[in-house]
């Protein structure tokens, strides 16, 4: 029920960053995310951020997939 | 706790659960999809049908002694009136130069009204006919006659422009907008990548705040389309996806000709920003407006060529083979997802409108 | 687009499906609780990648189609009022109530305007301080972080023209309602976005108590792919648990920080489920500490109870015990643009989904 996108921090100015997913920039607030920082991918949804997205996860997942894929 | 006094009470009377068709104007009944088709269908043919008008063809065919006249009009009120990419002015041009070329025929001359709102910047009003002109230069049209009303402020929103135009019909190109000799296995072609326009318009609004570099694509597509009937005037079908977008056209298509359309979605050209505002406000890049893009209905054997002719040409470059007719499934468009699943395509109602759910 | 492309690669997602294919032996029914799950499978066209052992049922999971029409009616009853200003997220412009909609009102004069976010509102309330701005707060876990993060900026901003008319709802109550009717569900597709803030542990119940399996699943196909083959998995194997698949968002604990901040300005009620009927703490409401910001106690709006109407059946649309197709209403009176029941309200509910998707 919830549109969340993967989007990159590009700029922090107090509670609100900047953040691009695919060339489209957006603002979203960190009110309610701790230590997101400039480079970090964030899940925004209506305007917030609620979370990083963990690369190593992510990877981790597409190897998996792969080698699923694969057997 | 505070009561608030109501505007009426009417509200109060609701005996019906079931909601009954209002009598008032929507922006729905204005967007292109079905709702618009429906008050098309129950209002203005019901009054004005005749057999020229009931064929809803981009251009009227209208034959005379010695050749046919395509013949077309569009009322262009744009918000924001200036855009990256155009203006209101340049789409004026465009879209009747565009409605008289994808029925096959050569544009010639347009007329040109404006409503203008008092208190609009001369200025900006310099800007927007000097880029008439300029857009009809490239598209070898000459304005012949127009019309200026001038209305108080609050009546009408800064500055409204009707054109209509006239072109050139050869009669071998007559059956083009009626789609009366597509047939199944005729490959579907688009011009370049959807949604530029509906993007560009979006980010230059204040309603949604995102930032982005897109363009409108707004275009005169004559050359392009008079150099894919020089190598194929055998295309059955053509028109240009404006608001309601390829899915638009290509339900109508389907619904007129009584045959199937199977799209690839892997196909498609859609830019990487237009896909990433459809992510995060749940739109569909099927049926986002476009300003410069036709989608062509072209025999089997002649696709790839014509999709080679039209690449070579600027308006064309990101051209491709997006889909063909097909004999199943009369009627409906089906989507042969990326991920190697079937859906339906279908006209949407009105506006799309972004989502968070 | 990154982390989005990397999951809808054609060839492996039809190598899975292939997979899925392979290990999937005994007959199961998943059901999936969210609306965004039930568009992506239509819009990927999922179910045709999957075995014919495998039925994919929709839920209750479109916060738009369970919210009872009392709550439209309000809005455009509050539209109504001088000097208010309804802000509301796209979602809600068509959806019809007894008798209008806000998209008709908007068309009548009513100052109705979309927003992507409940900050847009606050800026608006800002900058017309003499006007009440009321914002529409509908949505599961994922949104109503956002919608407590608002208030609580509109109390540090000491805004007192900002209102909220509060219709959230939490999600794992009407998965239980679901399972104690006796539905046939053998596993469910948790919500991987909901589930970013709740965490895991709100489907422990349904492995323990009741058996069933639980994967909280993104939402690209690869993603929904990986999901079913994790619950065939635990089902051909009798091992139903609770597991993550959308591990890139989430965490076993969620989001902490913000469920402090809906604990702080919300608390549980008991809700009208439009189609389930009421579910105990199944919703939320503000706190009467911030009854300042809550637009259900400043607008004294009495609405009149009404009836169902004849012939619809999405009460069982919604629980997954029919098919859209069975009911009588469908395609004929009850369209997209005349929705009679729930489920063809939003473009995510399973009516409305197969009206404009189903092959």
């Amino acid at each position: 029920m919830c549109l969340g996108v993967p989007a990159r921090i590009e700029a922090i100015t107090g509670s609100e960053a900047k953040v691009v997913m695919g060339g489209i920039e957006l603002r979203a607030s960190l009110d309610l995310l701790d230590d997101a920082k400039v480079g970090d991918y964030v899940l925004v949804h209506a305007g917030f951020a609620i979370q990083k997205v963990d690369e190593e996860e992510a990877n981790k997942t597409l190897e998996l997939l792969k080698e699923l894929g694969m057997g | 706790m505070t009561n608030y006094k109501l505007k009426n009470t009417e509200y109060w009377a609701h005996k019906n659960y079931a909601l009954k068709m209002e009598s008032i104007i929507t922006l729905n009944h204005g967007s292109g999809g079905r709702i618009t088709h429906e008050l098309i269908s129950n209002l203005f043919l019901k009054y004005f049908s005749n057999e020229k008008l009931n064929n809803l063809t981009d251009s009227a065919v209208l034959e005379t002694e010695n050749c046919s006249l395509a013949f077309t009009t569009d009322s262009y009120v744009v918000d924001p009136i200036f855009f990256p990419g155009g203006n209101i002015g340049k789409l004026a041009v465009c879209g009747t130069v565009n409605d008289l070329a994808v029925s096959g025929a050569v544009p010639k001359y347009l007329s040109s009204s404006f409503i203008i709102e008092e208190g609009f910047s001369l200025d900006d009003l310099e800007t927007i006919v000097k880029s008439m002109a300029e857009e009809a230069s490239c598209a070898a049209v000459i304005i012949v006659t127009g019309d200026t009303k001038v209305v108080p402020r609050g009546k009408c929103d800064k500055i409204f422009i009707n054109t209509s135009g006239i072109g050139f019909l050869k009669k071998e190109f007559e059956k083009i907008g009626n789609a009366s000799n597509v047939k199944p296995g005729d490959k579907l072609i688009v011009n370049g990548t959807l949604g530029d326009h509906a993007i560009a318009i979006l980010a230059s609004r204040e309603s949604l705040k995102f930032e982005s570099k897109m363009e409108s694509d707004c275009a005169s597509l004559n050359h392009i389309i008079q150099k894919a009937l020089a190598v194929c005037p055998e295309i059955s079908f053509m028109r240009d996806a404006t608001r309601g977008g390829l899915g638009t056209v290509a339900s109508e298509l389907a619904s007129k000709i009584k045959l199937g359309i199977v799209l690839n979605e892997s196909a498609i050209p859609v830019k990487e920003s237009v896909q990433a505002v459809c992510e995060i406000f749940g739109f569909d890049p099927l049926f986002l407006a476009n300003e410069g893009k036709v989608l062509l209905v072209v025999p089997a054997e002649k696709a790839d060529l014509v999709l080679k002719t039209i690449q070579q040409d600027d308006l064309g470059k990101d051209a491709a083979i997006i889909g063909e007719v097909v004999s199943e499934n009369s009627g409906k468009v089906v989507l042969k997802t990326i991920s190697g699943g079937k859906r339906l395509i279908d006209m949407p109602a009105g506006e799309q409108l972004p989502r968070i759910c | 687009m990154k982390f989005i492309s990397e999951y809808r690669d054609g060839k492996q997602i039809r190598e899975f499906s292939e997979l899925i294919h392979k290990v999937s032996k005994k007959n199961i029914c998943i059901m999936e609780v969210c609306g965004s799950h039930t568009m992506a499978i239509h819009r990927f066209g999922i179910k045709n990648l999957l075995p014919a052992n495998i039925k994919l049922i929709s839920g209750p999971g479109c916060p738009v189609c369970v919210t009872a029409i009392d709550y439209i009616d309000k809005a455009v009853a509050i539209s109504k009022i001088q000097d208010t200003i309804i802000t509301t997220f796209g979602d809600l412009i068509k959806v019809p109530g007894s008798y209008s909609s806000l998209e008709k009102e908007k068309a009548r004069g009513s100052d109705i305007r979309m927003v992507y976010s409940i900050l847009e509102s606050l800026d608006i309330a800002k900058a017309n301080p003499d006007k009440k701005i009321v914002f529409l707060a509908i949505g599961f876990e994922t949104t109503t972080p956002a919608t407590a993060a608002g208030i609580l900026k509109a109390e540090e901003l000491k805004l007192n023209n900002f209102l909220v008319l509060c219709s959230h709802k939490i999600m794992p109550p009407p998965m239980e309602a679901i399972i104690e009717e006796g539905i046939k569900v053998d596993g469910f597709l948790a919500p991987g976005h909901v589930s970013v803030i709740s965490g895991i542990e709100m489907y422990r119940f349904i492995s323990e108590k009741f058996h069933k399996g639980v994967v909280v699943a993104g939402f690209e196909p690869m993603d929904i792919l990986q999901s079913v083959y994790m619950l065939v998995q635990q089902l051909e194997n009798n091992t139903p648990k609770v597991e993550i698949q959308y591990s890139r968002v989430v965490k076993p604990e969620g989001n902490p920080k913000a469920r402090l901040a809906v604990d702080t300005v919300f608390e549980t009620t008991d809700a009208n489920w439009r189609g389930l009927g009421i579910i105990p703490k199944s919703a939320l409401k503000i706190k009467s500490a911030f009854a300042q910001f809550d637009a259900e106690k400043v607008f004294n709006i009495k609405i009149e109870e009404l009836k169902g109407s004849k012939g619809c059946i999405c009460g069982q649309v919604l629980k997954g015990l029919k098919p859209p197709s069975d009911c009588k209403l469908f395609g004929k009176v009850c369209t997209p643009e005349n929705p009679t029941g729930a489920c063809m309200v939003s473009s995510e509910g399973a009516c409305n989904v197969f009206y404009r998707f189903g092959i």
